[in-house]
């Protein structure tokens, strides 16, 4: 009886998990903001929601970077390292302008980038430890480019970028969106972005397909390199201050929380740009929830936990073929 | 009760009888009879997917047969899993050697009943115990290594040792020397007759012909799941031995047979060869192969498994790093070697394994078509949509792909149709020469026709074609002309009238034995004294359990 009757929810189940997976994140997003707005209503005022872009934005640059990697079943630990290293040299170019600063920290991002991937692609290193390498030695470096302590930045156009708004939204935010953008018309329309997806999905074959490997691996770490060193910069206009030991802590976990949440599969062979810009923003908008209400950090973390096993357990694949 | 249990005949140590094993509605296994009988070595061969496999599982307990009995000793044993067929007599011994390869010899030789003091494993005894039971097989090691710095031949040794620690009463050894060098196999083969001294049955799963001659008392033939044959291996000829396994019978030259190729051949262009491949050495896999393809011909590439087929294939694609040998496309030398600039150069490769090495099992029905020719399709980077649904639209419909529509994902259309969403990426670079290696495997009998007429029409247009099948009937019927590989040597070439299911048999049969790895071809007899062969070759007769395995570090 029970054989026979057992059948039917696990059909439903399977469609249920189907849809948690293709809209579970925006459906969450939306639950989240209408009980947000609920239990206090200047939730929705600009000025809130204008305080959680300015957070969420190097969150969001570094996890779409983060996004490619995992898309060719690697992974990115050193971004963070990166965040520290790119806020290390700014008040060193700071004083020729604000274009200089940014150029060189790019540059250095995606050296950083070259590296990471060269490891992995070349020397066939695994991604995790090549990044993870990457990203001790990375951060050695930033602290010993900066000192120890953190320095102010004073230059107008930096400031401006991590504080001023454009129509009533930060520039930070206009610029992670405009990379989300870009990312996705990436990811959908350029034979680089069908390549990486390939390649993440079945490398092997992509090989035997004469797809160029090796080039596609080194180029998602070097943007990945680049978007973290630009969420760098941005954080050290925000703060005006660098502060290579502490910036940047963590980043590489919470862009992989995003990326998760937002239902791309580690497994690689799929990347979800939109789905990974609402994870960030599910991220964010969890944690400033439960502090504006007062609920300890110890707590939001144990909640943030429990929502990556969630989302994990939900991008399982199950009953493939 | 133990009466009538006893087997009748009473001259079995091992006796399966009758046993029946499907999965999913396939039959695997069809009223299989195995006996084996105590001190023989006893040789277990078929194709691919005839069902040796999993009669070993059963055998040892991995798989529970659906009905018949396994009897050891004459007793009915129903082995829940492998422990208990161990426990019970039963040992086996894997292609790939499946020991601790971080851990000592030693360490190895004794996993999971270590001689013990004081409740500690005694280091001491354990290491002189192991020294001295690998002593008796002739491998004179330091047992306190670790074992993967021993060479495989070694590491073999080891295993085999463990296996017959465990008071075992039937060895199956699954290719033992797939991995060996030829020395090496002497060595396995002197402890193989030091088991059958004392009693111990060996069942030999192996498809190197030459080996079974050399070892074997008696062999058991199977065939889709069925035995075939069993018989004193020294009374059945070479040639028969291969037309039982492939399932042809001698004397029966079909006038049609069932595949779609059309009957006559086609037109070849002689003069220049589209593709020229010379002397591609792989260590191990291929030794100094050479062939030529012409435009608008299908040259066949026969032999058995473990011929080295898929790798000439691979080989000339630069899928698979080879130590010698060149490619030439219309004259001119393909440089780098990778699947990348061979399909530059218009070579490409539909390779066997669909899922592993084929399609992109996420991406849809499109993407997978396109992904080979996405630069092509694509401008300054970007994706031309509407250059993609052409090509798209194009194959699916010359190739009769069946899908719900170009955005289906692959990994839900059946075999047949994958195999045409393969081939359409492929032919949508528009080659000049195809190489198709088990192009109908696993793939139900209307797509294969599919497929085998549209390898003929390609080849009326011009293509260049490679063609290997482990389909006889396929490839005598699909080649116009068929080069034959054994242990990685060119052995023949049929030609014309000679591309024949009889000559084609004729030709592995006769075909001296051989390694990969020796330097010398047949025709050219003389010592062999190659570098990776200082003592010549070994071969029966010999006695070579006096030498050692040579160590090798790894």
């Amino acid at each position: 009886m029970t054989s026979l009757t057992w059948t039917g929810p696990a059909l439903d189940r399977a469609r249920v998990r189907r849809l948690l997976q293709d809209y579970g994140v925006y459906a969450a997003l939306a639950v989240l903001f209408v009980v947000a707005v609920g239990l206090d209503t200047s939730f929705v005022q600009m000025s809130n929601i204008r305080v959680q872009l300015f957070q969420v934005a190097p969150t969001l640059l570094v996890a779409l970077g983060m996004a490619l990697v995992i898309g060719t079943e690697g992974i990115d630990l050193s971004v963070g390292a990166v965040i520290a290293l790119a806020a290390s040299v700014v008040p060193l170019y700071v004083g020729y302008g604000m274009l200089p600063a940014l150029a060189v920290s790019l540059l250095l991002g995606a050296v950083s980038g070259a590296v990471g991937g060269a490891m992995v692609a070349l020397a066939r290193i695994q991604p995790i430890v090549a990044t993870l390498s990457l990203m001790i030695g990375v951060r050695g470096l930033a602290e010993i480019v900066n000192g120890n302590s953190a320095k102010p930045v004073t230059q107008s156009g930096l400031l401006d970028l991590g504080s001023q708004s454009v129509a009533g939204i930060p520039e930070m935010a206009w610029i992670a969106g405009i990379c989300a953008l870009l990312t996705g018309l990436l990811v959908r329309r350029t034979t680089f972005g069908r390549q990486l997806v390939a390649i993440g999905d079945n490398r092997q074959a992509s090989r035997l397909s004469g797809l160029p490997v090796r080039r596609v691996l080194i180029t998602v770490y070097v943007i990945s390199g680049v978007l973290s060193a630009l969420a760098g910069v941005l954080i050290v206009g925000h703060g005006a201050e660098a502060d290579p030991a502490n910036q940047g802590l963590n980043m590489e976990l919470n862009a992989i929380t995003a990326v998760v949440v937002g239902g791309t599969p580690l497994s690689g062979g799929r990347v979800r740009v939109l789905g990974t810009v609402a994870g960030a923003l599910f991220m964010q908008l969890i944690t400033a929830v439960l502090t504006q209400h007062n609920v300890h950090t110890s707590y939001t973390q144990i909640v943030e936990a429990a929502i990556i096993c969630f989302a994990v357990y939900a991008s399982q694949e199950r009953g493939t073929r | 009760m133990v009466q009538q249990d006893l087997d009748p005949r009473g001259d079995s140590v091992l006796e399966v009888s009758g046993v029946h094993k499907s999965f999913a509605g396939v039959h695997a296994l069809r009223d299989v009879d195995f006996a084996l009988r105590p001190a023989e070595v006893h040789a277990l061969i078929g194709e691919n997917g005839a069902g040796k496999s999993t009669l070993i599982k059963v055998i040892t307990g991995v798989y529970r047969p659906d009905s018949g009995t396994v009897r050891l000793d004459g007793r009915e044993r129903d082995f829940r899993n492998p422990l208990e067929a161990q426990a019970a007599g039963i040992s086996t011994i894997y292609q790939e050697v499946n020991l601790v390869p971080l851990m000592s010899v030693a360490r190895n030789l004794f996993l999971g009943r270590e001689p013990r003091r004081f409740g500690l494993v005694d280091v001491g005894r354990m290491n002189r115990e192991a020294a001295e039971v690998l002593g008796r097989y002739g491998v004179d090691v330091d047992v306190t290594r670790p074992l993967r710095t021993l060479g495989l031949g070694a590491q073999q040794m080891v295993a085999l040792a463990r296996a017959v620690q465990i008071d075992a009463r039937v060895v199956i050894m699954d290719e033992p020397t797939s991995s060996l060098e030829p020395r090496e196999v002497e060595t396995l083969f002197s402890v193989i007759r030091r088991l059958k001294e004392q009693g111990i049955a060996v069942v030999y799963v192996s498809h190197r012909l030459d080996e079974l001659y050399a070892i074997c008392d008696r062999v058991t033939v199977m065939r889709d799941g069925e035995v075939v044959h069993t018989g004193e291996i020294a009374q059945l000829e070479r040639l028969r031995l291969i037309s039982l396994m492939l399932g042809r019978e001698m004397a029966t030259v079909r006038d049609k047979g069932t595949t779609a190729f059309d009957t006559d051949r086609h037109e070849r262009q002689t003069g220049r060869p589209v593709l020229s491949a010379e002397g591609l050495t792989v260590r191990h896999r291929l030794h100094d192969v050479s062939l030529d393809i012409h435009p608008g011909e299908v040259v066949g590439l026969g032999g058995l498994l473990g011929a080295g087929r898929s790798e000439t294939a691979k080989a000339i694609v630069g899928a698979l790093g080879t130590d010698a040998g060149s490619v030439e496309i219309e004259g001119k030398p393909l440089h780098r070697r990778s699947p990348a600039a061979a399909i530059r150069a218009g070579v490409v490769m539909l390779a066997e394994d669909r899922k592993a090495e084929g399609i992109i099992p996420n991406l849809s029905v499109r993407e997978n078509i396109s992904l080979a020719a996405l630069p092509r399709l694509s401008r300054a980077g970007v994706v031309s949509q509407a250059k993609q649904d052409e090509v798209v639209r194009l194959f699916m419909e010359r190739l009769r792909i069946k899908a719900s529509g170009p955005d289906q994902k692959v990994s839900d259309l059946s075999g047949g149709n994958q195999q045409k969403v393969l081939l359409a990426r492929w032919l949508c670079l528009n080659p000049k020469v195809l190489l198709l290696d088990e192009p109908t495997r696993g793939i139900d009998v209307g797509a294969k026709a599919e497929v085998q007429s549209i390898i003929d029409e390609l080849a009326a247009d011009g293509l260049g074609v490679l063609l290997i099948s482990s389909d006889l009937e396929e490839l005598i019927e699909g080649s116009d002309r068929v080069v034959i590989l054994k242990d990685g040597h060119v052995v023949g070439n049929l030609d014309g009238e000679d591309v024949s299911e009889d000559g084609l048999l004729d030709a592995l049969a006769t075909a001296p034995p051989l390694s990969p790895d020796d330097p010398d071809l047949p025709e050219q007899p003389g010592p062999a004294t190659g570098p990776e062969n200082p003592g010549g070759t070994p071969r029966a007769g010999s006695d070579p359990a006096a030498a050692p395995v040579k160590e090798k570090q790894r």
